[in-house]
């Protein structure tokens, strides 16, 4: 099945990490995934969470180069979310029946493979991050994150000029990719 | 030096800011140095990952805003505490009343105001929050005028500290409930209107980066960690945080930033539950102003017993705060978040039998200003 121009549009729009299409995507299937959570022995809170990554999984599947949803959105985030409860139940062995399946299901496992080694990729970066400490941080999350131009941090840190917080950043990310390979080295 | 200019080259070349000869040249070393190109490989192997992590970031941010967002809204409801019966139907139960009560009634928040409308409506007309927006107060008293000049003053002065200061909107008071791992809990009235920035500033005036990592919009708790490396820890807390509600009539001091400097004052507590009987609060007799939600309420034998949140509007003195149960019930839920597991209340109570001088001066540096944009 082809995805229709209107799911297309919003897919665009998480990739771009665009609030509308967001808060769209949530309005018209949370309460899905509400019920379902509840009605699996979960809570309002696990509903949440569940959906907060299953927002998160489509998110990085919308970034992939070239790819194709082949389903609904609804689909594939009920398919997603049913999975990851799924687990999660296994893991605190609190699962007492089968699951009710109130929708359609596809299968999802490969995706949720990618999305766990994700995951950890973020972990191991968001660590290394918090271990360089300041200003070496906020010079890093201003050129590589916030995608500033660098005579701008040079002013805003209070630099000479670009050059010197060019050096400046050039440090910092040794140090930070020394910290990252170190872990992500260990891990693999 | 050789590393830099490496990492300078390989940027340039995924960028596609080389010229071609560059280009060919780059790629013709690669080609002759498999060492050399092993590391350009690294290199944009590394680029990718910190790309997918701040687009990842950004997003997680982005989804964050909309849950709370949609939770305002009443469109997803998050269950207050461990989701125990009795607890959410105490919650409803009171949340009735108050809905009941906003047609003839009035609390205040003791944060600062853009928030105070919102708030009003959702939960009860006679009451205001207390916490301090930093521009409309502007607007208020010229005194508070000159005040506010003043901190804008502050703000803009440079400092000995090179991180930039931070513009603030809104000032409110915060305090540590586990100095291990640098916890710090306020209302979550306060931290609503954070929307770029959240930090802490202690006693000095040093500020230091901070990120709410639990929210409960129903019981206006939220729980801060200080993300910042500079930030010293503390020893365990000097008081301790009571298990058990207040006592009528228990003598209480409090500490908070009503102004731009900590402020000191002292009451005692007259009703045992909230505004409209809400059993989350107890009423204070005391005097709160805006910038004071959040402060510690302790009594005299340094027991934490609440936390100042709102005041009423239609009577002098009248001031809410949270009972401190709550706020073991908010860190169960915090041992739940990954990464944030190891949260304790740890204290080693100092204050008992203490002159009321000493309990503050040992207090005070547990007492943050919360402050925002």
């Amino acid at each position: 099945m082809n995805t229709s121009e209107p799911e297309k549009f919003l897919l665009d729009g998480l990739a771009k990490e665009d609030k509308q299409a967001i808060e769209r995507i949530y309005r018209d299937n949370y309460q899905m995934v509400q019920s379902f959570i509840l009605h699996n022995n979960g809570t309002m809170d696990d509903a949440a969470d569940i959906f907060q990554e299953a927002m998160i999984v489509l998110f990085e599947k919308s970034k992939t180069p070239g790819f194709e949803l082949n389903c609904q959105i609804k689909t594939y985030i009920y398919s997603v979310c049913r999975r990851l409860w799924l687990k999660k139940l296994q893991q605190m062995q609190r699962f007492g029946r089968q699951t009710d399946d109130m929708e359609q299901v596809i299968p999802v496992e490969e995706d949720l493979e990618i999305h766990e080694k994700r995951q950890l990729d973020f972990s191991i970066m968001e660590n290394a991050m918090a271990k360089i400490g300041e200003p070496c941080k906020s010079l890093l999350d201003a050129y590589y994150i916030q995608k500033k131009q660098m005579q701008q941090i040079a002013t805003e840190f209070g630099y000479t000029n670009a050059d010197n917080a060019k050096t400046q950043k050039y440090k910092c990310l040794v140090r930070l990719k020394k910290l990252f390979f170190a872990q992500y080295k260990t891990i693999q | 030096m050789d590393d830099i200019l490496l990492i300078d080259a390989a940027e340039r070349y995924v960028k596609g800011e080389m010229t071609p000869q560059e280009r060919t040249y780059f790629e013709e070393i690669r080609k002759n140095n498999p060492e050399l190109d092993q590391l350009v490989v690294e290199h944009i192997f590394f680029l990718n990952e910190l790309d997918s992590f701040s687009h990842t970031r950004n997003f997680k941010h982005a989804l964050q805003e909309t849950e709370a967002k949609l939770i305002g809204e009443g469109f997803i409801s998050k269950a207050p505490l461990t989701g125990k019966a009795k607890i959410i139907y105490l919650w409803n139960r009171s949340k009735r009343t108050i809905a009941v009560a906003a047609s003839i009634a009035g609390i205040v928040s003791i944060f600062i105001a853009s928030m105070i409308s919102a708030f009003n409506n959702s939960k009860a007309p006679n009451t205001k929050l207390l916490v301090a927006e930093l521009n409309e107060q502007r607007a208020k008293t010229r005194q508070i005028e000159k005040k506010v000049n003043q901190l804008a003053a502050a703000s803009n002065t440079p400092l000995v500290v090179e991180k930039p200061r931070v513009d603030a909107k809104f000032r409110a008071t915060g305090f540590l409930i586990d100095a291990a791992n640098n916890f710090i809990v306020t209302n979550a009235h306060v931290i609503k209107e954070a929307r770029h920035q959240l930090i802490v500033e202690n006693i000095k005036g040093d500020q230091f980066k901070a990120e709410a990592v639990y929210v409960n919009v129903e019981n206006d708790l939220a729980i801060l960690k200080i993300t910042d490396n500079d930030f010293k820890k503390l020893a365990p807390l000097p008081y301790s945080i009571r298990k058990t509600n207040a006592e009528l009539g228990e003598q209480i001091f409090m500490l908070g930033y009503p102004k731009q400097e900590i402020v000191y004052g002292e009451g005692y507590v007259s009703a045992k539950n909230g505004y409209q009987l809400d059993t989350i609060y107890c009423q204070l007799s005391t005097s709160a102003n805006e910038g004071n939600s959040g402060s510690p309420v302790i009594n005299k034998s340094g027991e934490l017993v609440g936390i100042i949140t709102s005041m009423e509007t239609n009577a002098e003195g009248v001031v809410f705060a949270i009972k401190s149960p709550n706020i073991y019930k908010a860190v169960d839920e915090v041992k739940k978040i990954k990464d944030y597991e190891n949260i304790k209340i740890l204290s080693t109570p100092s204050l008992k039998g203490a002159d009321r001088v000493s309990q503050i001066k040992k207090v005070q540096d547990y007492v943050f200003m919360i402050k925002g944009n």
